[in-house]
């Protein structure tokens, strides 16, 4: 129409006017991207820059590359079947010597000891009796006699293994696996098998504490939709004041409530119910408890905006056609409402998968959750190689779920936008 | 919508008591707890729990004069209104700009700029801890803002970009034709009708930064202790009534937060209302 207007009105210069138009569209576009510009350049600095150096770190392996340079180049060629041979012994004297000079054997002393425990001991005994430089063809023996496990296959493939730059002990360590004498992936010793189990309970947890949202937030949702505005509300206090309340005053309440000598042992004490106090806090229960109380919004919220879309005349219209309330219920209400379900259970189930602060502190040991074990290796241990790779596991479900989430929920924009 | 006043069956009248029931428990859970400390911040004794043995301001006082507790105080503040203003900044242009631009990689970028909300505390914080740390940005307050800052951001650009989606875009061409400069026309015509949303967004940042612990939890050295951080050690260390004091204290600020956000949206509705 606009077209045709223009061209009607001076056709001599419609394409110099289309162009000029599509030239102002561009610099516009140009002009709208600059200024999405600086936040994307301040994002890659503090959020997406860091997390791709965590992810560097799950897979980065040189510091014994960096401590026994000489020996790695001695066991590129070493097929691993047999021990190697005499050369290699000699390159790791002359590296241990180098690095007890430069003070470096703590650094592949520790990586070594993730893969092989007491290896450390190794490196340190061999660097405390090793006066010098071995006879040219008396390495091996020498080092034997120092620590016979120089004798051992395994000593030499986890050398070999952790040579770098990049490796997968990590995550397969996230994972309860690793590699065996011969290369091959295989479970990991009992002791040091507990991913798996976190990884479990993590899932288990955040599960629980989405159905018992679901649960709970239901009628609630529920009695929102259908009050009248103003009544409702009010009631809507009741869901976004704990909203906004401080997590750490929500989680700091419920130990002050569920505490041996807290508010509610006292009170079911006094009423004579117990003699003993329960324990409350501190295990399973505590943990679902303040992690429900924490989350239950964010179900309430999506769910009350879901069903307030619903009209009511489809439930007039079940009732007129002779359908019984529950059957309506079942089966026109209950259907509409399965995308709000579906976003606030994904949301609540994505947001308990990396909680930390209320299973730290409301928690036992049995308890806490895989970001416990991330915030712990790289604060405590300084583990960081282990500590990213976890985070890799679990940023990757993150994603994986928001992905779900985005299409949901967009998949419920377009829904709405067809009905209107 | 009030179709329950007329509920014609005993069964639909047994489910509809039974939601308010159900519910009035549920909004006792929500809200017992926060309600629950708040008096026990003004008890004369030291135990945590009821009856009062009587009522003083003494773990208030106690915050007052602890030079921990109010250093903690002013480093929420300083950090959470720097962050504010920045992702302000920062996030207003992006929304300006996401909103004009058209392109198929928008729902990617969009899905950029609003993951810091979806991806775990403890995973943020430990790729800021490696990658600040050889900067030395760990243990300032820079990289506390920043970090906050990036936090924030998200809620900035979803606020300010809800209400441009309800921004009538005729009225700056309106003001451009009338021969005001882009500058001008987004002073005088844009910048106030977007006001509201603005503030609405600063509040949303002050919050999410005045909130956040795990980020600090890493980066933070004893110096740039912020509330939640020296709740989070009261907490674990052992929790005195003064934990309680502070804890009323951030709930009071909860509260102004989320009073001021309410009244905002009461008003944008009724400017809605009174143009239709």
């Amino acid at each position: 129409m606009t077209d045709a207007l223009l061209t009607g009105a001076n056709a001599s210069t419609e394409v110099p006017l289309k162009r000029r138009l599509r030239r102002a569209e561009r610099t516009r576009q140009v002009k709208a991207l600059a200024l999405v510009l600086p936040l994307l350049v301040f994002l890659l600095f503090t959020f997406a820059g860091p997390i791709a150096g965590m992810l560097w770190r799950a897979v980065d392996d040189r510091e014994v590359r960096q401590v026994l340079p000489q020996t790695i180049a001695a066991l590129a060629t070493w097929d691993g079947k047999d021990l190697p041979d005499e050369k290699a012994f000699a390159a790791v004297a002359s590296d241990i010597l180098a690095a007890r000079a430069s003070g470096t054997i703590a650094v592949a002393a520790k990586r070594l000891n993730y893969a092989l425990n007491g290896f450390r001991t190794i490196l340190t005994s061999t660097s405390r009796n090793l006066k010098a430089a071995p006879e040219p063809g008396t390495a091996r023996e020498t080092l034997e006699k120092i620590n016979p496990a120089w004798r051992e296959r395994a000593t030499w493939t986890t050398i070999k293994d952790a040579s770098g730059p990049v490796t997968g002990f990590y995550l397969l360590a996230a994972l309860d696996l690793t590699r065996n004498v011969d290369g091959a992936i295989v479970a990991a010793a009992p002791d040091q098998a507990i991913y798996r189990n976190v990884f479990t309970r993590t899932f288990i947890i955040s599960l629980g504490v989405t159905a018992l949202c679901l649960i709970l937030g239901f009628p609630v949702a529920y009695l929102l939709a259908a009050l009248p505005p103003g009544r409702s509300n009010l009631l809507m206090i009741f869901v976004l004041l704990p909203f906004w309340t401080s997590l750490l005053v929500r989680t700091c309440a419920w130990i002050v409530l569920l505490q041996s000598k807290g508010v509610v042992n006292d009170s079911l004490h006094w009423l004579g119910i117990i003699d003993e106090p329960l324990r409350l806090i501190y295990n399973r229960f505590g943990v679902c408890v303040a992690m429900t109380h924490v989350l239950l919004p964010f179900m309430i919220l999506p769910l009350y905006s879901s069903m307030k879309a619903i009209s009511p005349a489809y439930m007039r219209a079940a009732a007129s056609l002779g359908a019984p309330p529950t059957t309506a219920f079942l089966r026109i209400y209950l259907p509409q409402t399965l995308p709000g379900i579906g976003a606030g259970s994904l949301l609540v189930f994505i947001l308990a998968l990396g909680y930390y602060i209320t299973p730290a502190l409301v928690g036992g040991a049995a308890d806490q959750m895989i970001s416990y074990f991330i915030a712990l290796y790289t604060t405590e241990t300084a583990n960081w190689g282990l500590a990213s790779a976890l985070g890799a596991v679990l940023l990757l479900a993150t994603l994986l779920l928001a992905l779900v989430y985005g299409k949901l929920v967009q998949g419920q924009q377009v829904t709405g936008g067809m009905k209107n | 919508m009030s179709d329950h006043s007329s509920l014609r069956t005993p069964s639909q009248r047994i489910a509809w008591t039974a939601t308010i029931v159900i519910s009035t428990l549920v909004f006792i859970f929500l809200i017992a707890p926060i309600l629950a400390i708040m008096p026990l911040s003004f008890s004369s004794g030291s135990y945590l729990t009821y009856p009062l043995p009587g009522l003083s301001l003494r773990w208030y006082d106690d915050f007052i004069n602890s030079p921990r507790w109010m250093n903690s105080l002013k480093n929420s503040m300083i950090i959470g209104v720097a962050s504010t203003l920045l992702s302000m900044v920062l996030g207003t242009l992006a929304a300006l700009g996401l909103a004009q631009w058209k392109s198929r990689f928008k729902p990617l970028v969009l899905a950029f700029v609003l993951s810091p909300v979806v991806v775990p505390g403890v995973i943020t914080a430990v790729g800021l801890y490696f990658f600040f740390a050889p900067l030395g940005l760990t243990g300032s307050y820079l990289g506390l803002i920043l970090a906050h800052t990036a936090l924030a951001t998200p809620f900035v650009v979803i606020t300010v970009g809800a209400t441009l989606q309800s921004f009538d875009t005729n009225l700056a061409r309106a003001a451009a034709s009338l021969g005001a400069s882009p500058l001008y026309a987004f002073r005088r015509v844009i910048l106030p009708l977007i006001l509201p949303g603005l503030a609405s967004g600063a509040l949303f940042a002050f919050a999410t930064s005045f909130d956040e612990v795990v980020i600090v939890l890493f980066m933070a050295g004893p110096e740039q202790r912020t509330l939640p951080r020296e709740m989070f050690s009261g907490i674990r260390e052992n929790i005195s009534p003064t934990i309680t004091a502070a804890a009323v204290i951030l709930t009071t600020v909860s509260v102004i937060l989320l009073a001021t956000l309410e009244g905002l949206r009461r008003r944008n509705e009724r400017l809605k209302g009174s143009s239709a």
